[in-house]
Parts: C-alpha cells; structure tokens; sequence
C-alpha cells in the first residue's frame, strides 16, 4: 500500500506541475466561459431574416401568418409561377403556394413550400402550426360552430411539470445538465485515459520499468499511476467547477446587467411550441408573465438535486475511468510506440462510442429499455446512466448499475494486470491479440 | 555460512519454450557470482525470478535460508541491461524517488545520496534533468540507485556498457568495497575480461541449462589442457626431433627471432620430462603452463553443449 502511494504520489505531482495542467485549467472554464458567449451572442448575432412569399389562391390565410424577427410573411397576389420566377430578384427565403381546392379536407394536403435551400425546423414549424390552426377554424365553421363559441372551445393548455415533491422541473434543463454530464464523462475516460496509456508507454520506451518492478509489484504500479492520473483529473474538475462558477458569475453580472441571468438561460432553452406560444402572445402582462417565469425556473434549480449529481458525476467518472483507464494501461504495456497503439484502441473506443450514442437516445426516453440496459452494462453505464440520474432513476437501478460497474472495473483490471506485467518486458516484437490472450493465460 | 541465494530446482517455460529448465544453483555469500551464457540463454529470466519479477513454473529460492519472500526484496539492488530512468525528472527527485521505493525513509535517503553524489562528484547534477545528462552521466546515477539502500545482494547485468575505462575502474573498485562490506554480488557480462579480474564463482548457462558452474579458480583448473608454451633459440628441426611420443606440438612459429612453440603434455608427463628432453638441442628461453581464460572455456563449453541434429547418423551442427 505504501508503494502505490508513493508511485501515486509521484504520477500526481509530476502532472499536476506541468505548465500543460496549468494551461489546461485556465483554458477549460474559459472555453467553456466561452461556449456560453458564443451562444448567446450567436443568438443575437443571427438577425437574418427569411421572407416567405405567400401565394393564398383560397384567401383564407390572407393575415394569418404572424410575422416574428426571424420570419416575414408577405402575401403576393400573383400567379405562383411568375412569384417563383422573380423569387431571387425578390430575395425571397421561400414561396408558399396554396393552391385553391374544393374542400378543407384537399387543401390539407395541397400546401407547397417552395425554397431554394432547405428550410429549417423552425420555419416549416410555424407555417405548418398556421396552417393547421386556419383550416381547423374553417372545419369548425362548416360543422356550424360559429366563430363565437370556438373562442370559448379552443384551449390553451399550459402544462407545468412538477415532481412528486411539488417541485417545479424543467425536462430542457435537466436533458441539459445529464448529457452535459455524460458528455463531460465521456471527455475525460478517453483524456485521462490515454493520460494513463501514455504514461506506461514513458516508462516502457525510457526502459525504467524493469529497475522500478523490481523494487514494486507490476500491479502496485499499474494501480498506483491509474489512481495518481484519476486525482489528476478530479483536481481538474475541482478547478473547472470553481474557475467556471467564479467565470459565470462575472460574465452574467457583465454581459446582462439587470435582468436575471436565469431568465436568459430559459430563454435559450425554450423552443418549439412553448416559446412560440409565448411569443404569439402579444405584450400581456409581459413584466408579470416574466416573473413568474423567473420564479418557476429558481425552482427548477432548487428541484434539481445538486449534491447528488456531482456525486454520482464523480461516482460514475471514477468507476468509468478505472473501468477503461486499466484497459488503456494494458495497450500500453503490449506496444512499443505510441503508433502501434493504434490496432488496439479500437475495442477500447468502440463501446465508448456506443455508449455516446445510446446517450442521444436516451437522452429522449430516459426510462426505456435502451436507456435501462445501456445504463446496467458497466462499459457504457457511465456515460448514460450520468444522462438518466437528472430525470431520476429507480433506485434499484442504480444499484444494480453501480455493482456491476465496480465489477466490470475488477475484472478489467484483473485482465489488463495480466497483459501489462507481460507486456512491459517485452519489447521489439509485434503483438497479436492471440498473445495477449496467451499472456492473459500466463502463469507469473 | 548459508549462501545468499540458494535456487533449487527452477523450472520455467513460456507456451512452448523451455527458459529454465531445472536450475539448482547456490550463490555463495561474499562472493561475486558471474552469470554467464549466450544471448538467450535463460540468463535474465534467471535474474528476474530471483528479483520476483517473474514466478517460476516450479522449483523454490532461498535468501540467506529463508524462504524468497516480496520482503527480500528491500536486501536487493537489482540493475537490470535494459534500464533507464524518467527522462523528464530532476535527477536529485528521480534517485529520492528509487530511494523510497526500496523503503528507505526520507531524511535517511537524502544523508545517503548526498554521500554519494559527493563520492561520485556529482553534486552539480542535483537539479538537472536526466534528459540532459549522457549516457555515462545517466549509467551513473543509475548505478547509485541501485547500491543507495545498501542492498546484501546486487544484480548488476552489463554494469560497464556506456562507461568510459576510468568510470568503469571507479564502478570495479565500488564493487570490490561493496564486497569487502558484505555484499554479494552477481555480475552477468559478456565482457570476460572482467570476470576474470572481478569474479569469484561463475556459472555458464546455455539453452536453459546450467552446464558449469565452480569458483573460477577451480574451473580454470579443470579446463586447463596441459598446454606450455616454450620460448627457444635454435634449430627447429632438432626441436621438433626432441619431442618424442609423449608430446604434441600443437604449433611453432617465430617471433622477433624467438620460436615459439605449443607443446601438449601427453600421458601424464611432466615439464621437467619436456625440459630433458629439450636442453641437449635447443636454447631454452622460457616455459609456461597456457591456463585457459575464460574466454576460451566459454567458446569451448557453449560450442559442446550447442544442439547438434543427428541426420543419417552424423551429428550435424546448426
């Protein structure tokens, strides 16, 4: 035990003063500091304006389409071919035709949008939620319910989500904040763990590794730079979470003095049809409405259970990194240069991958049986299970996860132990992976 | 005295390779044990099993009597043919570091290199980086680490590669103190000059096996093959004449105007039969018993014990 304290000791501070940490931990919260000014000044840069020409052969819909910053609808009494022709001259993003049809039930299916790039989301959003709303009035008035009454039909739902402790939450924020997690976890196996791999491949290259097993054990070596590497990356973290904080504070102070930051951040996380129901609604009570909202969302902080998440983050960044890190150790050990590393990263980035992937997914359904499963397995349970613990996850889930997590991470080791004490005193020969299965079989 | 290391019976075989094939072997305490063999010979693997860097297949090993435990570990220095050190650390930290991990506390580690360094007049190096050093500079500062715990048993594998003839006196000379105060030490070396001027036990290993092992006195005496060689003036063809049946002439040249002749001893005679028969003809300069070196009984040795295929009856060599 004395041993892998003194190689951790050694692998930590070696690392943690190199001008590259330094560097590293200035740079993170400022790129990070960075990504939310880009995005917030993108958003404010980004005033183009898409005109959309409106061709209503039915006239309908003739001062339906409501206008927003993004989007100006002009309706044009042309034929639409002439309107297409003249489409560039015009400087129109795109020409909507809607052709005249017999009945509601035909138009429906009639609509055009002609454009010369594709449009995007937002656009084909709005004008299919315009259109919807119209021919549906219109449907109603055939069915003999006068404009009248339909005020009184029509509904509008405003459908706050709270847990079971009477909490606000926010699904937008909390998809956020766990794919951010699963995202950061991800960052740091692959950095720290080629951190690791590196490190043993030093030690084999520079040829010390003979004279230090001779004084500590193959795997009090192994253990001891795979732990002094994971503090490593827990001081980082540490600094960025602090750094990042104090970087936050400043930058929201400065760049939206007055109104609440919080407010900002709901603004950028509403989209779809919420925000644009919102922004539909002219000025009423506009300063009330505000408030409210700025209310709600400093619950959504206060149901959002920090100390768990950054418990779990620091559980699950472990467990994954000793997981893959000890992997990372083997490949080093078997090669002789970093170039070779290259064959066998492969299996080591493939489930890394997966588990990214599944991420996206679950990142929609965070109780599905993908989400389930991808969170159980220990090659991929870091990464989707950090997506999953925002929305709350059973507990015996995560139990479940965290067992087979610490045995995935054992038995790697015991494998990875095997290659590494054969590998690293061998050198100049070109490894298969039917050696390392033999050395995994060796006896020493 | 129990010798420092006892091994008995060591097997070990990689999937389908014999390494060490049934060493039994005592190393005596005080002496300095030079390992010998060809590249390939089982010779490391041999040094590795006995710094438990490797387990044997079976077979056990004896320090000081006691069973080999990861204990022992902290009585041995082992300096290993492919050895280096971290290239980005100071050299001061870098040996504290090899320091401690052989146990050594802090403060005590410190006393010991600071002596060292002074011994080796190093002290300016303190604070340089080892990538910054050569490669006799970095053999140096090696060689410390491994004697700074003061180890009762040292391994030193090509302990002299990379030094210049005046460092490597220096190192010969620590050797011999280090045994003079108690260490044994085993010398593995392909370089035979210095077994003979340092070693005081050998052993010859050649595909896995132990095929010689004795002090080196007393291998030296079991190969010598009776050989003199005689310096004379004269007529060659009345020396030549002079010997009869009872000695071989196994060559005879000239030499500054000196023959000079090998003679092999056949049937037990003796030099003084030789010089009998020799004065009546020739002037006789000088006579000496040729003692094999052990360059020479290595050739001898590993060339006899080199497999041999055996096709249509006729040993045939590889």
């Amino acid at each position: 035990m004395e041993k892998i304290f003194l190689v951790l000791q050694r692998e930590y501070i070696t690392r943690v003063r190199k001008r590259s940490f330094l560097i590293m931990t200035i740079l993170g919260p400022l790129l990070m500091g960075g990504i939310f000014v880009t995005t917030v000044m993108l958003d404010k840069v980004d005033t183009e304006v898409k005109t959309i020409a409106i061709v209503d052969e039915t006239h309908i819909f003739q001062d339906k389409f409501k206008d927003n910053e993004k989007i100006v609808f002009k309706v044009v009494n042309e034929p639409v071919d002439s309107v297409l022709e003249k489409s560039n001259t015009e400087g129109y993003f795109g020409v909507l035709h809607i052709p005249k049809t017999h009945d509601l039930d035909e138009l429906e299916k009639a609509v055009t949008l002609y454009s010369e790039s594709q449009p995007g989301m937002d656009v084909l959003s709005r004008i299919k939620f315009t259109l919807e709303k119209e021919i549906n009035t219109h449907k109603y008035i055939e069915a003999g319910i006068d404009e009248e009454k339909l005020q009184k039909i029509r509904t509008d739902v405003e459908l706050r989500t709270k847990d079971m402790e009477n909490k606000e939450t926010n699904t937008p924020l909390t998809t956020g904040l766990g794919f951010g997690g699963g995202l950061l976890i991800y960052m740091f196996i692959f950095i720290y763990g080629a951190m690791v791999m590196r490190g043993v491949l030093e030690e084999k290259t520079s040829r010390i590794v003979e004279v230090i097993i001779s004084s500590v054990k193959p795997f009090q070596l192994m253990m001891g730079k795979i732990i002094g590497v994971a503090l490593v990356g827990l001081t980082q973290f540490l600094l960025w979470v602090v750094l990042t904080t104090c970087i936050y504070a400043g930058l929201s102070q400065f760049m939206l003095h007055g109104k609440s930051d919080k407010d900002k951040v709901e603004a950028m996380m509403h989209q779809g049809p919420a925000g644009q129901a919102a922004k539909l609604n002219p000025e009423s009570g506009h300063g009330n409405l505000e408030n409210e909202r700025s209310l709600a969302l400093s619950g959504v902080m206060e149901s959002i259970n920090f100390p768990l998440i950054i418990g779990m983050f620091i559980f699950y960044f472990l467990g994954g990194y000793l997981l893959y890190s000890a992997l990372f150790a083997a490949i080093g050990s078997a090669v002789d240069s970093e170039t070779d590393t290259q064959q066998f990263m492969l299996p080591v980035t493939i489930p890394l991958l997966i588990a990214y992937i599944a991420a996206i997914t679950v990142m929609q359904n965070p109780q599905g049986n993908v989400a389930f499963w991808f969170s159980i397995i220990p090659f991929t349970s870091p990464i989707v299970m950090m997506v999953r613990i925002p929305f709350g996850v059973p507990v015996y889930q995560v139990v479940l996860s965290m067992v087979f997590l610490i045995l995935g991470f054992l038995a790697t080791t015991w494998i990875a132990a095997k290659i590494y004490r054969t590998g690293i005193l061998m050198y100049g020969k070109k490894v298969s992976y039917r050696e390392l299965m033999k050395w995994v079989r060796y006896h020493n | 005295m129990n010798p420092i290391i006892s091994i008995d019976h060591v097997s070990k075989s990689y999937t389908n390779q014999v390494v060490l094939d049934d060493i039994c072997l005592d190393i005596p305490a005080q002496s300095i044990f030079g390992l010998l063999g060809p590249n390939g010979a089982g010779k490391t693997t041999l040094i590795r099993v006995i710094t438990q860097i490797t387990a044997p297949d079976s077979g056990r090993l004896f320090f000081n009597g006691e069973p080999l435990m990861s204990h022992h570990i902290s009585s041995m220095g082992y300096l290993p043919e492919e050895r280096g050190l971290y290239k980005k650390m100071e050299v001061g930290e870098q040996v504290l570091y090899l320091a401690r991990l052989k146990g050594l506390k802090r403060a005590d580690a410190m006393q010991r290199i600071k002596y060292w360094f002074e011994k080796f007049e190093i002290q300016a190096w303190w604070k340089k980086k080892v990538e910054e050093l050569s490669k006799g500079m970095a053999q140096k500062v090696q060689f410390i680490s491994t004697v700074l715990h003061r180890p009762q048993f040292l391994i030193l594998d090509e302990p002299f590669t990379g030094f210049d003839p005046i460092n490597a006196e220096l190192i010969k000379n620590e050797l011999l103190e280090l045994r003079k105060n108690g260490s044994s030490i085993i010398l593995s070396t392909h370089r035979m000059e210095s077994v003979e001027e340092l070693c005081t036990h050998i052993s010859l290993m050649n595909h896995a096996k132990l095929i010689l092992e004795g002090s080196v006195k007393d291998v030296r005496r079991q190969y010598k093959s009776n050989l003199y060689e005689i310096h004379f003036s004269g007529n060659t063809i009345g020396f030549t004449h002079a010997l009869w049946t009872g000695f071989e002439l196994i060559y005879l040249r000239e030499e500054d105007g000196i023959q000079i002749a090998r003679v092999k001893m056949l049937n037990q005679h003796t030099p003084n039969e030789l010089l009998t028969a020799l004065l009546p003809n020739v002037q006789v300069l000088g006579l000496q018993e040729i003692i094999p070196g052990m360059n020479d009984i290595f050739i001898q040795m590993v060339g006899e014990t080199n497999p041999s295929v055996v096709l249509n009856g006729k040993p045939v060599h590889k």
